[in-house]
């Protein structure tokens, strides 16, 4: 990967530490979006240790990272016309708030990479400004005990950096919330998008074989006649659970997201039978079918979304995977069906 | 934007109030605003709202705070299922990274 953010070095105690920019080029920007749209992901990291904003000394800020390119990004382009110290830990290439959920972004991890950069040479403070996000992971009392650095939460949102410093480093109630706004929804979709195309071309595949299917037994030429109703249902079915769903999350009634990507199976199915001519009994099936497709697409939203809890989605898992599977496999008997009678 | 509310009563979210010293460490690490400060104690306040990060817990200094915490995510529980492990996700990219 091009290391296009050094941009110099900085002279320290203990040797040099590299300076970074905190503009994007055009390569961030680009890859960043490509790996919103999930390609490139599982390399998209930097290097653990100590990089220098502007030209910091002893008595700079000292702001902790994950090596997920994307949070280093957010978190240096906020740091813009400041002095400080980014500490990037090695979190395998994800970002803070997943990382601290797998204890990599972690107390252990933080006290490492203070030692290994000799922080305690370079700068005279004691404090290390850490992500809120991080916190999952990481027991600022244990920190303090074992490193002698007093970790100071931060807030939420990289971008909310400097109003926390103006208000004495202090992140007021709104800076220490978890939203999940209209537009951080959307830039979760194309990743869950690309998630379940296999699986997608699997339902796909499944529906077009059984459109073949007619009284006198299988033909190719039926797939063509009847096939595109079915295979239009399908796929709005996984639009409607992956882009919809997430989309019109708060606008869409039930809190569990199975039965909110039901909802909007549901709808797409009637929308779609508008289009097309086609027996009640076919509609009916492509509908069991799509509910399921919908629901169980939209149920993996849970994982993107910032409010649910394990014990939610496994209760709520509890009971729509086996609806589901019912939905799935009424479906495909009545579709069957509408081929013989 | 009406507020986006998960299921109601599933939580392990438990805070012993005898032992709280009143070091606020719960309520500034809490991504929901789950506890408030009452009688120079931590108190939990929306209950519901708890995502079972374990920020808290992981922060009291006097251990005052249990929860099982773990990821909210149907294909981590699904792949956790299917390895026979706990849930784990896959993700390497989601969650609320800036504005």
């Amino acid at each position: 990967m091009n290391k296009k953010y050094i941009i110099g070095t900085v002279d320290t105690v203990v040797g040099t530490v590299n300076q970074i920019s905190t503009l994007w080029s055009s390569s961030d920007l680009w890859s960043t979006i490509k790996v919103r749209w999930s390609t490139g992901r599982m390399n998209y990291s930097v290097k653990q240790g100590l990089y220098a904003i502007g030209t910091p000394n002893a008595d700079s800020d000292i702001f902790v990272s994950a090596n997920y390119k994307l949070s280093f990004d957010h978190l240096r382009r906020a740091l813009h016309g400041m002095n400080a110290w980014v500490l990037v830990l090695d979190t395998k290439g994800i970002n803070v708030w997943c990382a601290a959920g797998k204890k990599t972004f972690s107390t252990e991890n933080i006290i490492k990479s203070i030692k290994n950069t000799s922080l305690e040479q370079i700068i005279k403070h004691r404090k290390i400004i850490v992500p809120q996000l991080g916190a999952p992971g990481v027991a600022a009392h244990e920190v303090k005990e074992k490193s002698g650095f007093s970790v100071i939460y931060g807030p939420v949102l990289a971008c909310d950096i400097k109003p926390f410093i103006e208000n004495g480093y202090k992140a007021t109630p709104s800076m220490r919330k978890v939203n999940f706004t209209l537009k951080e929804r959307a830039k979760l979709i194309p990743v869950d998008l690309m998630y379940g195309k296999y699986k997608l071309m699997i339902a796909i595949g499944v529906i077009l074989i059984l459109s073949g299917i007619d009284k006198t037994g299988f033909s190719f030429s039926r797939i063509i006649e009847t096939g595109s109703f079915s295979v239009c249902s399908v796929l709005w079915a996984y639009i409607a659970g992956i882009v919809i769903t997430p989309l019109m999350l708060p606008y869409t009634p039930f809190r569990a997201f199975a039965l909110k990507g039901a909802i909007w199976g549901t709808v797409s199915t009637l929308v779609i039978k508008q289009f097309f001519n086609v027996s009640n009994l076919n509609f009916i099936a492509l509908g069991f079918f799509s509910i399921s497709i919908a629901s169980f697409a939209a149920m993996n939203f849970t994982g993107s979304s910032t409010y649910t809890s394990l014990s939610g989605v496994k209760k709520e898992m509890k009971w729509s995977i086996p609806l589901q599977i019912a939905f799935a496999a009424i479906g495909i008997i009545l579709f069957i069906i509408s081929k013989l009678v | 934007m009406k507020t986006m509310q998960y299921l109601k009563d599933v939580v392990t979210l438990q805070l012993n109030r005898d032992k709280c010293t009143g070091c606020m460490m719960c309520i500034t690490v809490c991504p929901h605003e789950v506890f408030q400060f009452k009688d120079k104690k931590a108190f939990i306040q929306n209950r519901d709202q708890c995502m079972e990060c374990g920020a808290c817990a992981k922060n009291c200094p006097e251990g005052a705070i249990s929860v099982r915490s773990g990821v909210g995510c149907a294909a981590g529980i699904l792949n956790g299922l299917l390895k026979g492990t706990e849930a784990s996700c896959d993700c390497s990219g989601t969650g609320s990274d800036c504005c």
